[in-house]
């Protein structure tokens, strides 16, 4: 028999001692029935199957009784008839030698088959349906990994298919399964490659067969003369490893499959000729795979011979039947002496890949004697079939460079055992590649597990990180948010104090105090420090001296007016306000705190007299030693007080605070009042005499004030700022009774004209304030400074509300409102008062500039810092309104945001506006003085950019957003042209 | 009987190291007759007196090293170390030169680096190369022929050699001392290679007693190769570098250099390309990477035999290859199975 095709040759391989002959005397005989067989879910390569029977259940031959799970997996079935009497762990064959779920089942002798039917005419089916019927048939691999045939009869889906190899090699020693498979059952190989190439639809299907099996070969080609099958039966020398899936390949086809690559990448499909055969069982016949044809050899087994076995059939029925001498069995291997494993029970069943049996004798196989030094002869090398170099991955393995073992194509290795067979030192070579090998992939776990750490450590900081700025972010609003109210704080302090400079130092006197006593003896420290160091210097004669004495004297210096500055303060408030401080608050609090309970009284009776029960006698008895009680406290502090020469600043301070409450309780009494009236209540005339009483004390107390203040001239300063604070209250109530009013008319409540009365009353009082605070400041020299900026501050506040105003005016006039008419009133009036208010600013400021040239300098410093603070606060605010906006979806209801935009950005504009004011101010003043016209310049050429920007902005700009573009361009319209003004004025 | 659980393979090739090695003492005995029969008795005392403290002083490493002595001994590396270096030494070289050499060879450069397969110099070389530059005077006083000898065969009794060796009688072999035909070769002084050939009695007569020792060596690496105790990469590849480079200075200069043929059968080149540069320990160990390392053998030997100081170069020439052969490992990988291309370098 000679080949019409090429044999190629592969790299290395070695010639062991056949050992087939002994067990091809006899033909394949049927294995007797075992009495159990014991199932290993797993005979596969892939998922193990599920079991679908119970302990107890009674199977047929050829009932599945595990399932294939996911897609690399295969059903297994009963290869007999019986119980299910176990499903558990059981010895399996594994290198391991652990146990592994099995599914056992006792006979019932009977081997009883369940009905089943085989499909002659398959090629009617659709390939997948084939396919499907042959993955029920629990089909895998029968030569070495029982890979899933299904599995790979799918690769003609995704891959082109030229070259469908069986492999009838069947190189390893001692096995004979195939070769006695050939002879007796050619027609079913045949068969099974028909429907194997029907799947695939190869264009060249090929048969390796080693020519150690003439027998073989021959009923091979008997059985082709009489199919119309198309395949090359190729005869390949006898060499291990020749049936080798790759080795194979390159023998027949002189293709490498590529490192990492399965055959069908390079168009080859290699299945194992066993395999073909139970796919021509379980399409033709309807047989699931149960059982297989398989080699009990062996020098201590007395009959060498192939039968035909059950799937499950545990080896010692088999060693038994072949009558195997127990005694003289040293090695039992599953598989063969190359690449077989080693069993030492006996109850161990056989699976679907077990294609030998080898009870060894001590003769047969020795022990391995102890490894020698490795002399790297190179003979593996020589016979390695995937051309390595053994040697130098045995060093490699041995010295644990694993990257070297790598690089050195460790996992190409395919563990023929072809280098340890040859190795004159009898080094287990082998073995040492699957440590190295099971190393490295322990290695590659622990990486991929400590880069998942890193991943997630790192996205742990990442998010940490993330956490602080944001957190820093929140910090610095805060800060702002803080800033701004210490800003403000500052202001209402210094609107409170005016400069320090001009006050009474006794106001700073107790915590200056401490602070000098702690400058003194810081001075002190450093003048003793200095001296050390003098002194020292002197001993050693070192350099510097003169410097040092020079220091030392300057610290003398410093040290001798720290003193002095503490002692004198010392002295100072001993003599006036130190001591009577305490007092004064406490008298000042005992006062209140008897007023307070008088007042109680006071209610008490009234409600007593109003409704004519109680006990009246007592009440008024109490009211009237309460009264008294309060006219001793009141008594005790007035003389605190006047002993003192400052606190008539607290004394207007508390008149004031005491003006605000009652008039706070006028206010509440004239509302009480007036809902009455409205009620038609009969308490209404009472109560109208109660707020009259209650106006009365007010104008008694104001009255009190204007005198305390006349007669006190630095505190006028507090006053105007009391004052401020007074108008500002006033104005806010003015504000809210317009805006009822307007609801009101807009409603049309009845109500409406009373609350005209009202909000008219209210009017009046402010303007008479206003009257009262122009005539504070004319009084008080000093504290014009703080006015103008007072002012300028309620201006912009006033700008903001016209602004306000106006947008609200016209949004009525846009909707049709009927309000409108009267809102533009409203916008009108106010207006005026702006202009009235400007006005008193520029009479405010011309006033300060003629008169208060050095000082007033001072303070607008600190008044633009805190005002360009603000700006930048309503900024911050009004961009975050902007963005939170921005960030709205479209469609949803912004126009609540919208408004407070609006108010946020008019409360920026005005904001900016006193900023500008104030810098504009200090401009002015520093350039009365002729400082930095140049920058002057500059900010008017920015702000001309600005201008210019903002309009092509504007031009750009769609309908919605002109307006605030609008307005910002006249913002910064306004600020060029001031900067403007005022750099013509100065470069006149 | 109880099973025995071990993983495959379960089948392994009859042999050892040990038989390696005797197969390799077995390839030297032809050269060992030869050398013999032409220079006397004087090589075979020193391979004899050279075994004999070789497998002393390795048993009494072994034991030191506290490992099974017989075990170590049966691989008889020892012994062909040995051998080798008695076969390179000249034939009535003092007893003291081999003991010097043993001691340089097993322990030094061989138990010192942790016994056989550990060594990165060859031993024998290390010994041989360590003894000429020692002494150089024992060490290049040859035997002469006895084809130069009228009156046949033994020209030194086998008394007189042992005395010659063990003995302070050194003159009673003193006139069958003479240079080797390379030494003779070298200093020529301002004759051609033409003239020598005519001039000089031993390379006139005594030749033959060169060649055929050479032969007699190639013929046991021949019988190693069909034995395949190694591939031929090595010794061919040794051998084709040499000859080319002879062959084109012979070729370019016929009068100044000796031709192709003088250069491979004399001297140590049919010893050292068949029995040392093969020892696998020492050399480059994929087939590529001993093509190389033959190949720098011959190029070093031509080198150091034409330019430089000492008449022969093998021992030189192989210590030095033996330095490169990790690198050499390192880029001559073979291609492996399902790879477009060779690893190369480290990793």
């Amino acid at each position: 028999m000679k080949n019409t095709i090429r044999v190629h040759q592969f790299h290395g391989g070695i010639h062991p001692p056949e050992n087939k002959k002994q067990s091809t005397g006899a033909p394949i005989s049927l294995a007797p029935l075992p009495s159990r067989i014991i199932l290993p879910l797993q005979q596969h390569i892939g998922l193990p199957a599920d079991p679908i029977v119970k302990v107890g259940d009674r199977v047929l031959k050829g009932q599945r009784v595990a399932e294939a799970i996911g897609r690399i997996s295969a059903n297994i079935h009963a290869s007999i008839s019986g119980t299910v009497v176990d499903i558990g762990p059981h010895p399996v064959p594994h290198v391991s030698g652990m146990d592994a779920d099995c599914l056992v089942i006792e006979s019932d002798g009977q081997d009883e088959w369940i009905e089943h039917q085989g499909l002659p005419d398959y090629t009617q089916l659709a390939k997948p349906e084939l396919i499907e019927y042959i993955r029920q048939a629990g089909v895998a691999g029968m030569g070495g990994a029982g890979f899933p045939t299904d599995v790979k009869l799918h690769l003609g889906d995704d891959h082109i298919v030229n070259t469908l190899i069986i492999n009838a090699a069947e190189c390893e020693p001692y096995i004979t399964a195939d070769d006695m498979l050939m002879r007796e059952r050619a027609d079913e190989i045949l068969g099974g490659i028909e429907i194997i190439a029907h799947l695939l639809k190869p264009l060249h299907i090929m048969v390796g067969i080693e020519d150690n099996k003439p027998q073989a070969i021959r009923a091979l080609h008997d059985a082709l003369d009489k199919s119309h099958l198309n395949l090359d039966i190729v005869i390949t020398p006898t060499k291990y490893p020749s049936g080798g899936e790759k080795q194979l390949i390159k023998l027949l086809t002189g293709v490498e499959v590529p490192s990492g690559k399965i055959p069908a990448d390079v168009g080859i499909v290699c299945q194992n000729v066993g395999t073909t055969t139970a796919v021509y069982r379980a399409v033709i016949l309807g047989e699931p795979l149960i059982s297989r044809i398989m080699t009990v050899t062996g020098e201590s087994a007395n009959h060498k011979q192939n039968y035909e076995v059950r799937i499950g059939t545990p080896i010692a029925d088999l060693l038994n039947h072949s009558g195997v001498d127990r005694a003289q069995m040293q090695r039992l291997i599953i598989g063969g002496p190359m690449m077989g494993i080693t069993v030492t029970n006996e109850q161990i069943p056989v699976i679907k890949t077990t294609n030998c049996l080898i009870a060894a004798s001590i003769h047969e196989m020795p022990p391995q004697p102890p490894a020698q030094a490795c002399i790297r002869c190179g003979m593996c090398e020589q016979v390695c079939p995937a051309e390595l170099l053994p040697q130098q991955l045995y060093w490699f393995a041995k010295g644990k460079e694993f990257d070297k073992a790598r690089h050195h194509n460790l996992f190409d290795c395919i563990e023929c055992g072809a280098c340890s067979y040859v190795c004159p030192s009898n080094i287990p070579l082998v073995q040492y590649y699957r440590f190295a090998k099971a190393e490295i992939r322990k290695e590659d776990d622990e990486q991929r597990k400590a880069d998942h750490a890193r991943l997630r450590f790192e996205a742990r900081l990442a998010r940490l990180e993330r956490d602080k700025i944001e957190k820093e972010e929140r910090r610095k609003q805060r800060a702002i948010e803080a800033a701004a109210a210490q800003a403000a704080k500052k202001d209402a302090a210094f609107n409170k104090a005016a400069s320090p400079a001009t006050n009474n130092p006794t106001d700073a006197g107790v915590p200056d105090l401490k602070q000098l006593k702690s400058n003194a003896a810081i001075a002190r420290t450093k003048l003793r420090k200095a001296e050390k160091a003098l002194a020292n210097a002197q001993d050693k004669g070192l350099d510097g001296i003169e410097t040092l004495q020079a220091t030392l004297k300057q610290l003398q210096l410093k040290s001798e007016l720290a003193e002095k500055a503490y002692t004198e303060a010392q002295q100072a408030p001993a003599k006036s306000a130190a001591a009577p401080e305490t007092d004064l608050k406490q008298l000042k609090s005992n006062a209140a705190i008897a007023r307070t309970k008088l007042k109680k009284a006071e209610k008490q009776l009234a409600a007593a007299e109003a409704g004519g029960e109680g006990d009246i006698d007592a009440l008024k008895a109490q009211v009237v030693a309460l009264q008294a009680k309060s006219a001793d406290a009141e008594k005790a502090y007035q003389a605190a007080d006047s002993g003192t020469v400052s606190p008539v600043a607290i004394d207007t301070s508390a008149l004031e605070a005491e003006i605000a409450t009652l008039q706070g309780k006028v206010d509440k009494a004239e509302n009480a009042w007036k809902a009455a009236v409205e009620s038609g209540s009969p308490a209404a005339e009472k109560m109208a005499a109660g707020v009259e009483k209650l106006k009365e004390k007010l104008t008694g107390l104001q009255a009190e004030l204007t005198q305390a203040r006349s007669a006190v001239q630095p505190a006028a300063t507090v006053d105007t700022s009391a004052l401020d604070t007074e108008i500002a209250t006033l104005q806010g109530k003015v504000d809210k009774a317009e805006n009822a009013w307007k609801a009101a008319v807009e409603s049309g409540s009845p109500a409406a004209e009373k609350m005209a009365a009202g909000v008219e009353k209210l009017k009046e009082k402010l303007t008479g304030l206003q009257a009262e605070l122009t005539q504070a400041r004319s009084a008080v020299q000093p504290a014009a400074t703080v006015d103008t900026s007072a002012l300028d501050a309620e201006i912009t506040t006033l700008q903001g509300k016209v602004d306000k105003a106006e947008n609200a005016w016209k949004a009525a006039v846009e909707s049709g409102s009927p309000a409108a008419d009267k809102m533009a009133a409203g916008v009108e009036k106010l207006k005026e008062k702006l202009k009235g208010l400007q006005a008193e600013l520029t009479q405010a400021k011309g006033h300060l500039e003629t008169n208060a040239e050095g000082k007033a300098e001072e303070a607008p410093a600190i008044d633009l810092k805190a005002l360009k603070q603000q700006v930048s606060i309503m900024r911050t605010k009004l961009k975050k309104a902007e963005k939170q906006l921005a960030e709205l979806p479209e469609g949803e209801d912004n126009a609540s945001l919208m408004a407070e935009i609006e108010a946020l950005r008019a409360r920026h504009d005005a904001a900016k506006a006193s900023f500008d004011a104030a810098e504009a101010d200090k401009i002015a003043a520093a350039a009365s003085e002729g400082i930095d016209l140049k920058q002057l310049k500059i900010d008017a050429a920015l702000a001309r950019a600005a201008v210019t920007k903002a309009e092509r902005a504007l031009s750009k700009a769609e309908q919605e957003s002109k307006q605030s573009l609008e307005t910002e361009l006249l913002s910064i319209r306004a600020k060029a042209d001031k900067l403007n003004a005022t750099l013509e004025r100065f470069s006149d | 009987m109880s099973l025995i659980r071990i993983t495959s393979p379960h089948a392994h090739r009859p042999g050892n190291t040990g038989s390696v090695m005797l197969t390799v003492l077995m390839a030297t005995l032809p050269g060992l007759a030869a050398m013999t029969f032409f220079f006397g008795w004087g090589t075979l005392i020193q391979v004899l007196w050279g075994s004999l403290l070789a497998i002393a002083l390795e048993a009494a490493c072994v034991k030191l090293r506290q490992r099974p002595v017989s075990f170590y001994l049966t691989d008889y590396s020892a012994l062909v170390t040995a051998v080798l270096i008695g076969l390179a030494l000249p034939p009535f070289a003092p007893w003291w030169v081999m003991t010097v050499g043993i001691i340089v060879a097993i322990i030094i450069a061989k138990q010192l680096y942790g016994g056989m397969g550990s060594n990165p110099f060859n031993p024998a070389m290390v010994a041989y190369a360590l003894l000429l530059v020692s002494f150089p005077i024992q060490m290049t006083s040859w035997a002469g022929p006895f084809v130069m000898n009228g009156d046949g065969w033994a020209v030194v009794s086998l008394g007189d050699t042992l005395s010659a060796i063990f003995g302070t009688a050194g003159a009673a072999v003193d006139a069958h001392t003479m240079a080797t035909p390379l030494d003779i070769m070298r200093h020529r002084g301002g004759f051609t290679t033409e003239e020598m050939w005519v001039k000089d009695a031993l390379l006139a007569n005594g030749i033959g007693a060169w060649h055929a020792v050479s032969a007699a060596y190639f013929m046991g690496g021949v019988f190693l190769l069909y034995k395949k105790i190694f591939t031929w990469h090595t010794p061919v590849a040794m051998l084709a570098s040499l000859t080319l480079l002879a062959t084109l200075s012979f070729l370019l200069m016929p009068d100044q250099y000796p031709d192709p043929f003088f250069h491979l059968t004399t001297g140590a080149t049919m010893l050292g390309a068949f029995f040392i540069a093969t020892d696998p320990v020492t050399s480059a160990t994929s087939n590529k990477g001993k093509l190389w390392f033959g190949a720098g053998i011959g190029l070093l030997v031509f080198v150091i035999r034409t330019w430089g100081n000492y008449p022969d170069a093998v021992a030189f020439a192989i210590l030095l290859m033996n330095l490169c052969a990790p690198f050499i490992d390192q880029y001559t990988q073979p291609r492996s199975y399902g790879h477009a291309k060779p690893n190369r370098g480290m990793k």
